[in-house]
Order: C-alpha cells, then sequence, then structure tokens
C-alpha cells in the first residue's frame, strides 16, 4: 500500500468512523438518560435516507432537503416519544427490546409501502461534486470531506450543548439521578422528549448525508444498527466520549480490514469488540 | 408452597428488576397443557401432511424457545443471539453429509449439539461477566459475527447457504426394527421431534427444582445476595448459557433435517428476536410457556402471511406490518404472555386452592 492509499483510506475510516458516532450517540444517550435500548435507531438512519431521496427530488436540491428532513424528523420523532417509548422508560429492558423490535417491522413495512422495494439514488449537491487530485490516478471526492465535516461540526455543536448551555446541564441532571432533578423542578419529561427528538434527529441527519454516497435502499437500517451497537459497546454504555472514540476505532478496523484482510474483514470488528470486553468487561468510558 | 411464593413475590422489594415468574403451574393450565399432548399425539392421523409438517416445524422451535427460556426466564439472562447456536448446530449436519448419501443420525446429533455447546462455552466465557443491557447488546453482536463468517466465506455456503441433501439415517448399524423407521417418513419425524420435545420438557422442568436450577432462579432474583451466600455465580450462568446453547443446537439440528436446507438468515438477529417473541408471548419461566408460545408466534405468523387480497389490497403481502403491531400490542397489553392471561383469569375463578 503506498502513501497516497493509505491516507484515502484513513480519510475513509474516519469519514465512516464519525458518521457511526452520529448514530451511536444517540443511542447512547437515549440509553443513559432514559434507560432505553432501541433496536429501531437504524430505522431513523433509514427514514432520514428516504427523506432525503424524496425531499431532494421535490426541493431540487440536497440541501434545502436535509434542512426540511431534520424538521421532519424531530417531529416524528417527539411524536413516536409522546405515543410509546415514554411508557416504556420504567419498563424491563426486555419489553423495550420486543417493542423496538417489533417497530423495527412496522417502520420496514411502512417504507416498503411509501417507497417501494427499489435501490435509489441520490445526486450529490453540484457545488460538492468535485474531487481533489491526490497523485495522477488517485483522487478524493469532495463530498465525503463534507461529510466528514457535517459530522465534526455536530459533534462540537453536541458537547457544547451537553456541557455548556442550560439545558446540556439538566440533561446530565437527569441522567445523573432523574427523581432528584424533578424534584428541584426541572420537568424531566420535556428533558426526555428534547433528547430523544436529539437522537432521532442525529440519526436522520447521518441517513441523509450518507444518502448520496451509499444510496438508499430497504433494510438499510439493520446493518448500521449492529455496527453502532458495537460502538457503544465498545465506549462504555451512556458515555459520548467513549462512543466518539469507539466509533473512529471501529471505523479505522473495519476500512483496513476490508483492504488488508477481506476474508474476514466481515469479523474483524466483532473480534476487537471481543479483546475490548476482555479487557474492561463495561467499555472503555464506562459512566 | 404456592403460598409462599405469592407471598416471595409481595414481599421483594420494587427496586429489584427481577421478575417473579410462574414456575409452578397452576391445576387449570396443567389440564391444559395435557389436553394439548393428547392432540398432538392424535395430530398425524388426522391432519394433512402439509400440516404435519407445520406443526414438526412448531415443536422443533418450542424446543428452541425452550432453551432460551432457561436464560431468559430462569437466569434472568435475555440473549438476543440465540440463533447462533441454533444455526451452528444446523450447519454442523450440512457438513457431516456427504454429497451422495445419508448419514447417521447416531453421532451425528451428539456431535452437532456438541458443537453448538462448545461455540456457546467460548462465546458465553466473554458474554456471561457482562450484565443488563450489555449482555442484550453483546450477544447480539457475536451472533452477528457468526452470521459474517458463515455470510462471507463462499465455502461455508456464502449467503445462499447449503442444502442437506438427505435427511439423516435412523438405523442402527444398518438395521431397521420397523418400515417406518425412517426420518424420511413425515410422521415418523414429527413422532421422534415430539418425543425429543418432552425429554426436554421434562429435562428442563427437572432442571428447575435441582439445586442447580434454584441457583440459577437466585441469581435472577438477586445475584448479589447469591455471591455473598458464597455461589460462583460466572461458572453458574456459564454452564447454563452453554446448556442452552446445545439445546438450541439440537432444535437447529432437527430444523436442518427437516427443511434440508441452512441459510445465514437462520443465525441472524430477526430469529434470536423472534425466539425471545416466542417465550415473552407464552409466559417465562416454567418451560410450558415457550412451548405455547412457539406454536402461538409460529401460527399468528402463518396466518399473517396467508392474509386474503381484499379489493385491491393484498393484505399477506404487509405481514410485516401486522406482525410488528401484534409485536408491540402484546408488550404493551400483555407483557406477562398467554399463561400469565389465563393465570389471572383463573386466580378469580379458584376461590380456595389447595395442594
Amino acid at each position: 500500500m503506498d502513501i497516497a492509499t493509505f491516507f484515502i483510506q484513513l480519510l475513509n475510516s474516519v469519514q465512516y468512523g464519525l458518521l457511526l458516532f452520529m448514530l451511536a450517540a444517540g443511542l447512547t444517550l437515549i440509553f443513559g438518560i432514559m434507560g432505553v435500548v432501541n433496536l429501531a435507531h437504524g430505522s431513523f438512519y433509514m427514514l432520514g435516507a428516504y427523506l432525503a431521496y424524496s425531499l431532494s427530488g421535490y426541493f431540487g436540491s440536497l440541501t434545502l432537503a436535509i434542512l426540511g428532513g431534520v424538521v421532519l424528523a424531530v417531529l416524528f420523532g417527539l411524536a413516536l416519544e409522546w405515543l410509546l417509548f415514554r411508557h416504556f422508560y420504567q419498563r424491563d429492558h426486555l419489553d423495550q427490546v420486543l417493542l423496538t423490535f417489533g417497530l423495527i417491522y412496522i417502520f420496514e413495512e411502512l417504507r416498503s409501502m411509501l417507497w417501494g422495494d427499489d435501490v435509489h439514488g441520490v445526486a450529490v449537491p453540484q457545488f460538492l461534486s468535485a474531487s481533489i487530485a491526490l497523485t495522477d490516478t488517485l483522487s478524493y471526492p469532495v463530498y465525503r470531506l463534507f461529510m466528514s465535516g457535517v459530522c465534526v461540526a455536530l459533534a462540537i455543536g453536541l458537547y457544547l450543548l451537553i456541557s455548556k448551555t442550560r439545558l446540556g446541564m439538566k440533561i446530565r441532571a437527569g441522567a445523573f439521578n432523574h427523581d432528584m432533578a424533578g424534584a428541584l423542578g426541572i420537568n424531566i419529561k420535556l428533558i426526555h422528549a428534547v433528547v430523544f427528538a436529539l437522537g432521532v434527529g442525529l440519526a436522520a441527519v447521518a441517513g441523509m448525508i450518507a444518502a448520496p454516497i451509499s444510496s438508499v435502499y430497504p433494510n438499510m437500517g439493520s446493518s448500521v444498527l449492529i455496527m453502532c451497537f458495537v460502538v457503544v459497546v465498545i465506549g462504555g454504555i451512556g458515555s459520548v466520549r467513549g462512543a466518539l472514540i469507539a466509533a473512529l476505532l471501529v471505523g479505522l478496523v473495519d476500512t483496513f480490514g476490508k483492504v488488508l484482510l477481506p476474508s474476514v474483514s466481515g469479523m474483524l470488528v466483532y473480534v476487537l469488540m471481543a479483546a475490548v470486553l476482555l479487557w474492561k468487561p463495561e467499555g472503555l468510558f464506562k459512566q | 408452597m404456592r403460598h409462599f411464593d405469592r407471598l416471595s413475590e409481595n414481599g421483594s422489594s420494587p427496586m429489584s428488576t427481577a421478575k417473579s415468574n410462574l414456575e409452578i403451574l397452576p391445576r387449570s393450565i396443567q389440564v391444559v397443557l395435557c389436553l394439548g399432548l393428547i392432540a398432538l399425539v392424535a395430530f398425524p392421523f388426522v391432519g394433512t401432511d402439509f400440516y404435519t409438517q407445520m406443526v414438526t416445524r412448531m415443536m422443533i422451535l418450542a424446543i428452541f424457545a425452550m432453551s432460551l427460556d432457561l436464560l431468559q426466564g430462569v437466569t434472568g439472562l435475555v440473549s438476543l443471539g440465540h440463533a447462533a447456536y441454533f444455526g451452528l448446530a444446523g450447519y454442523a449436519l450440512a457438513f457431516l453429509t456427504p454429497q451422495g448419501a445419508p448419514v447417521s443420525l447416531w453421532w451425528t446429533l451428539p456431535a452437532a449439539m456438541l458443537g453448538a455447546g462448545l461455540a456457546a462455552l467460548v462465546i458465553g466465557f466473554l458474554v456471561v461477566r457482562t450484565h443488563g443491557i450489555y449482555f442484550i447488546m453483546v450477544t447480539m453482536a457475536f451472533a452477528q459475527m457468526v452470521f459474517f463468517l458463515f455470510f462471507d466465506n463462499k465455502v461455508l455456503g456464502g449467503s445462499d447457504g447449503l442444502y442437506i441433501n438427505f435427511k439423516p439415517d435412523a438405523s442402527l448399524f444398518g438395521w431397521t426394527p420397523f418400515a417406518w423407521w425412517d426420518l424420511d417418513n413425515k410422521a415418523t419425524l414429527y413422532y421422534v421431534t415430539l418425543i425429543l420435545m418432552l425429554m426436554v420438557y421434562a429435562f428442563l422442568r427437572r432442571l428447575l427444582w435441582s439445586p442447580f436450577g434454584r441457583a440459577l432462579a437466585g441469581i435472577r432474583v438477586n445475584e448479589h445476595r447469591m455471591r455473598a451466600m458464597g455461589f460462583s455465580t460466572f461458572g453458574y450462568k456459564l454452564t447454563a448459557f452453554t446448556l442452552a446453547g446445545s439445546l438450541a443446537g439440537l432444535a437447529g439440528y432437527l430444523w436442518g433435517a427437516q427443511s434440508g436446507y441452512m441459510n445465514p438468515e437462520l443465525m441472524g438477529f430477526h430469529m434470536s428476536a423472534h425466539a425471545i417473541m416466542m417465550v415473552i408471548l407464552g409466559g417465562m419461566g416454567n418451560f410450558a410457556g415457550a412451548i405455547v408460545g412457539a406454536f402461538a408466534f409460529e401460527y399468528v405468523l402463518h396466518l399473517f402471511k396467508d392474509l386474503p387480497t381484499l379489493g385491491s389490497v393484498n393484505l399477506g403481502k404487509h405481514w410485516q406490518l401486522w406482525m410488528g403491531s401484534f409485536i408491540v400490542l402484546v408488550v404493551v397489553f400483555a407483557p406477562r404472555g398467554l399463561l400469565g392471561l389465563v393465570e389471572r383469569f383463573s386466580k378469580k375463578s379458584e376461590d380456595a386452592p389447595h395442594e
């Protein structure tokens, strides 16, 4: 592997890792604060991708589609939280697993009824469609850099939101002890709804920005969901910082595994997880 | 005993996450189960071949669900990757069966169960040290690892899976005592599966009330207290995980033998979630619930896939919507399953239960 290929794979792995982080952050926050295992999180990713497909066709611009799609996804998240998830925060994990598994079926079928079972492509916006030439034969698409940029910006935004704002302070208080936070006059139900909608929004954005490079296809949520579980397990449940580091690690192992050891690449990430579990059974950054 | 159980149920602190299970089956449920058994014994005489095969498949899944119940209902370990052991044993049969001839049942069945148990032992060694939500996620991730091992490698069948051209040979060193002593006979396979299901049920019921089973139930209720009392909970949980894996292997082997085909989807996450649903649907922790749940789940799935076309809408095509809604409704309204509902109604009718 020469230096240019190595560089390209490194950029790809960072980009993949950051995308996983967007999903894993929502998953880990929803678990850390509300104690809910959400198997349907991959469906929100899929929802984002299909929204990007439909809305970019409607508006004729991916940027507008993303802005409109985020609003729709957040509204969807709020409705879902109010209707179902709210009643499951205190229930057994087993019930939560089944509820969200049932939701996967429902979302998949609704997707099939609304959009059909075909694979669709989403066009890269004009101003991002260029490539940067690295050598005579190798180049790197600007759109992938843009994706990483969006993810980094959102990650910084999430960090600032949680650690610097009043809302973030309430979220942290709720995560630490939500009965006590409620007794101190924080509207804990509202906080839960906000966190849930935030998780759905992040997953949908990830789906929307990934749509042009991964295309839009049925069951696209489930493979990414399991990767997110691995990220959350490695990082430590409830830890956003852990999710970031674990996501980058998983991105690195997965991308380079596909290049260097293609026959076992599907398993490598799980081997990494097994190694981390042997060393630290509760993940790298247990809260 | 029953009153004692109820007392301890009420006495346990509300903070405890342990579910109190219906371990002792009330008389009414025992009667219903006996009637069900009689119906199962008589079924091949009245049912068509198609339905005999369908009930055989239900019984295979009942064995699978019971093996999961040992973890989920008794020990309190929710495994979202149990299908991996089911699939591994089926694949073992596929590899052991040569292209042009059947292979003996008598050594391949133990070998397949041993293989599944061994995989469960290795994976269990890693996952049993985790708790709660971690356990759910980690079991799922390891099952996915096994899935990809088979999915990605052409040698192991790849995404297409493997065919098992011949059913295992049941003859004893070439000797067949009766003309029907052959698994190719659908009724024979049916009764073999029925007997194995009853054996697994009897074994697990016996295990439930053994000191080992009591220790597992203790781990579900309060693992810290069990450890403080000197139980090596790691060893108990690992043993339960291995045992459950090899019993799932029994079910997987039978599945492979019956259907003649194994594919990676059988080890996938949907299959594992279906098993959890079967155990929940019947009622956890007493194995009878797992059997009832497996039958009910398969029946409902069959029902949804077979829905008629109304006007221009093919209802059966959208079975995922009905199945998903069904699961959500069960979790919202009957989280303790069918046997839990029966128990709730029978409590009202039985005024003075004496056993």
